[in-house]
């Protein structure tokens, strides 16, 4: 029931909403009650998103990690800037994350972290860019996020859950939080329409 | 006649060449007619008046100054307390012998890339020989050889006059009276060189007296004398001189041997601050560097910057790679990053560049399909970047460790490391973000499942003994708790099953 032509179809600049993604451009999440809820059926490359948690600990690795265990083929880098604790290594050995590939950088501030996290994205060489920040400048906002549109890393801010109110140029938004002993995520911004229920995960 | 001269042991090399029928020497002579000038001013952004100053007591006189000083009424010649007083900003350094004679060398080791054989010329104005004959087929041809010479130089900073024949001596005297047009192995050379002036010659003064006496102007004066005539009259000297500027005879030039140390100066004749300023100081140096290290098939690991100060301690700047290299590019752009997060205690006078490790290159292995191995180097490049402006410490890889006790079964380790995979003896689950000290309980948590029993570290007084549990925080984390199973047996929490 295609009307377009196909040369159309094919435009890139031409967004199509959820029907047509391109695969590449998207990272199974390991879950797949949550790819059903995602465009693209995962989380997306080359765009930012945002990991909205009450406190680091809650389960934002548990949530992250069978994609970053997908990105270990690649062989490039996974940096993972200011963590809030030790990311350890034994446990991520252990769940099949390449120790090898793995960056960690500890910065001192804000403008250290957002500088650190924009040369990991322009330098075309990270699988994935993982962010723990209080940023709430918009405008540095804005340029994490334009840096990971040019880049085709998977790039993810973890910020405090406060900051789900404020607006954020984030392509992916969503809350995470634990109800009765299942991760929930509720997906409160995404291309494409965003499901109103939270999604239920075992992990 | 050819066969006769092949087998005398020691004829002049051009000859025995030639008659072997193998590649003809073909020499570039470099003649740099504002060398202490340039000296002087190489390591200047701006356009300063600067002047260049020579002689004791009153008799300073301006030796050379640069186009802004000679814009404000400043010549040469002129007594330097009548330049002060037609230019009070006029910076003068001091001609010095040994900073010229160093840095003579440094374009000579820079030069070595061009060339298998450089020579020195130390005269004034000085200036380089370099053989070029067996340098033709590597860099195309002569022109776009010696227009990569020319800009290489110009990078440096040295504007340079370039002279090409068969001997060096005539390369010298063609780069002397500027004339570019190179002079190939069967040309006629003998009337290229005729309108050599006689004191371009180098004559002893006594000979150079009489031959101006008999009215001889220029070298093509010189090629008309009697040949048995001249040397009765004036001694075997100038016989001998055209004979080698002609390549009648041998004209053997002593090497210039690369030193295996890398260590350049550069004064700068102001008081430098501004940052793009030493960073195009740094440049020059930095680009010498680069030449040094393709002469000698080598890359470096480490180099250190330093800048002086004006009676204070000079400051130094290490810059380390993960991958021994040489781009001066890549090298400059570290160096960008970490003079951005360095404060300097006082204005630069001047600069100096160290690189005392010189490695064997690995050249570039570029794979036929994509590049694994180009990737692993911008992979590299990523962490230098990251590091040249946060610090070593704060970018680091991770890797597991053998043993139990939970804080020692990782370390950070250089990033990249790869590491043996630890056997997970414990079968026990580990939480994925670990706490740097573990945080104390008020309470005994509810506990949720597991126990386990880690005492080790007797042998070395860090040792532990814990009982380690599952539980889960009012919000629903699952944290990895344990109790001391000595002292006051408090609770703690130690990591998050995030």
């Amino acid at each position: 029931m295609n009307v377009l032509p196909e040369a159309l179809l094919r435009h890139p600049g031409l967004w199509q909403g959820k029907a047509r993604h391109d695969r590449q451009a998207y990272l199974s999440t390991g879950f797949p009650a949550l790819d059903e809820q995602l465009p693209g059926h995962g989380w997306p490359r080359g765009a930012l998103s945002e990991c909205l948690v009450a406190r680091p600990g809650i389960g934002e690795l548990r949530l992250l990690l069978p994609a970053l265990i997908g990105l270990a083929g690649e062989g490039r880098w996974t940096v993972w800037i200011a963590p809030p604790y030790i990311p350890y290594a034994p446990a991520l050995g252990a769940a099949g994350v390449d120790l090898s590939r793995i960056l960690v950088v500890n910065t001192v501030d804000e403008g250290e972290s957002l500088w650190a996290a924009e040369q990991a994205l322009h330098s075309g060489i990270c699988s994935a860019v993982l962010l723990w920040s209080g940023v709430r400048d918009a405008r540095r906002l804005r340029r994490l996020q334009l840096a990971a549109e040019e880049s085709r890393s998977w790039a993810v801010l973890c910020r405090n859950k406060g900051f789900s109110k404020h607006s954020s140029p984030a392509a992916l938004r969503f809350e995470l939080g634990m109800m009765a002993g299942k991760l929930a995520v509720q997906i409160i911004k995404c291309r494409g329409p965003v499901p109103g229920a939270p999604v239920m995960l075992n992990a | 006649m050819e066969a006769a001269r092949a087998t005398v042991p020691v004829l002049p090399d051009t000859e025995q060449q030639r008659s072997r029928g193998t590649r003809q020497r073909l020499w570039l002579a470099l003649v740099f007619p504002h060398f202490s000038l340039e000296i002087a001013c190489r390591g200047l952004a701006s356009d300063e008046p600067v002047a260049v100053v020579d002689g004791h007591g009153v008799h300073v006189r301006i030796l050379a100054c640069n186009r802004a000083a000679r814009g404000l009424g400043i010549s040469i010649g002129m007594p330097l307390s009548a330049a002060w007083a037609v230019a009070a900003a006029l910076q003068t350094v001091s001609r010095n012998a040994a900073v010229e004679a160093a840095a003579l060398r440094g374009i000579a080791a820079w030069a070595r890339q061009w060339s298998s054989l450089v020579s020195l010329v130390e005269d004034r104005p000085p200036g380089l020989l370099l053989e070029v004959g067996g340098s033709l087929r590597l860099f195309g041809d002569l022109e776009p050889l010696a227009a990569r010479i020319r800009a290489g130089l110009e990078e440096l900073g040295y504007q340079a006059r370039l002279g090409i024949a068969p001997t060096p001596l005539a390369a010298w005297l063609l780069a002397r009276i500027n004339d570019g047009r190179p002079v190939r192995p069967g040309e006629a050379l003998a009337g290229r060189l005729a309108p050599v002036p006689l004191f371009f010659l180098g004559l002893a003064e006594t000979t150079c007296k009489a031959l101006e006496n008999m009215g001889i102007r220029s070298f093509g004066d010189c090629q008309r004398l009697s040949r048995s005539g001249t040397a009765r009259r004036l001694g075997p000297e100038l016989v001998r001189y055209l004979d080698r500027a002609l390549g009648r005879v041998p004209d053997p030039r002593l090497a210039y041997v690369v030193p295996a140390v890398f260590v350049q100066e550069l004064d700068l004749p102001t008081e430098v601050t501004a940052l793009d300023a030493l960073r195009f100081a740094a440049r020059r140096l930095l680009l010498e560097l680069e030449g040094f290290l393709i002469a000698r098939d080598g890359a470096i690991e480490a180099l250190e910057l330093g800048f002086r100060h004006n009676r204070q301690a000079a400051t130094r700047i290490v810059i380390r790679l993960l991958v021994p290299g040489r781009n001066a590019r890549h090298l400059l752009a570290l160096l960008r990053q970490r003079l951005e997060s360095t404060q300097l205690p006082a204005p630069v006078t001047g600069l100096w560049l160290r690189a005392d490790k010189v490695l064997v290159s690995a050249p570039p292995a570029t794979d036929l399909f994509g590049s694994a191995k180009q990737q692993q180097e911008e992979q590299q490049l990523l962490v230098e970047r990251l590091q040249a402006r946060l610090g070593v410490a704060a970018v680091q890889g991770l890797e597991g460790v053998p043993g139990h006790r939970p804080e020692r079964v990782w370390r950070y380790c250089s990033p990249g490391t790869k590491s043996p995979a630890v056997k997970s003896e414990m079968m026990a689950p580990r939480p994925l973000w670990l706490l740097a000290c573990p945080t104390p309980l008020v309470h005994k948590p509810r506990l949720e499942s597991g126990l386990e029993r880690i005492q080790s570290g007797w042998w070395d007084g860090e040792d532990i003994a814990r009982d380690y549990y599952i539980t889960r925080s009012s919000d629903g984390a699952r944290l990895w708790v344990f109790r001391e199973l000595r002292g006051e047996r408090r609770w703690f929490v130690h990591g998050y099953f995030a």
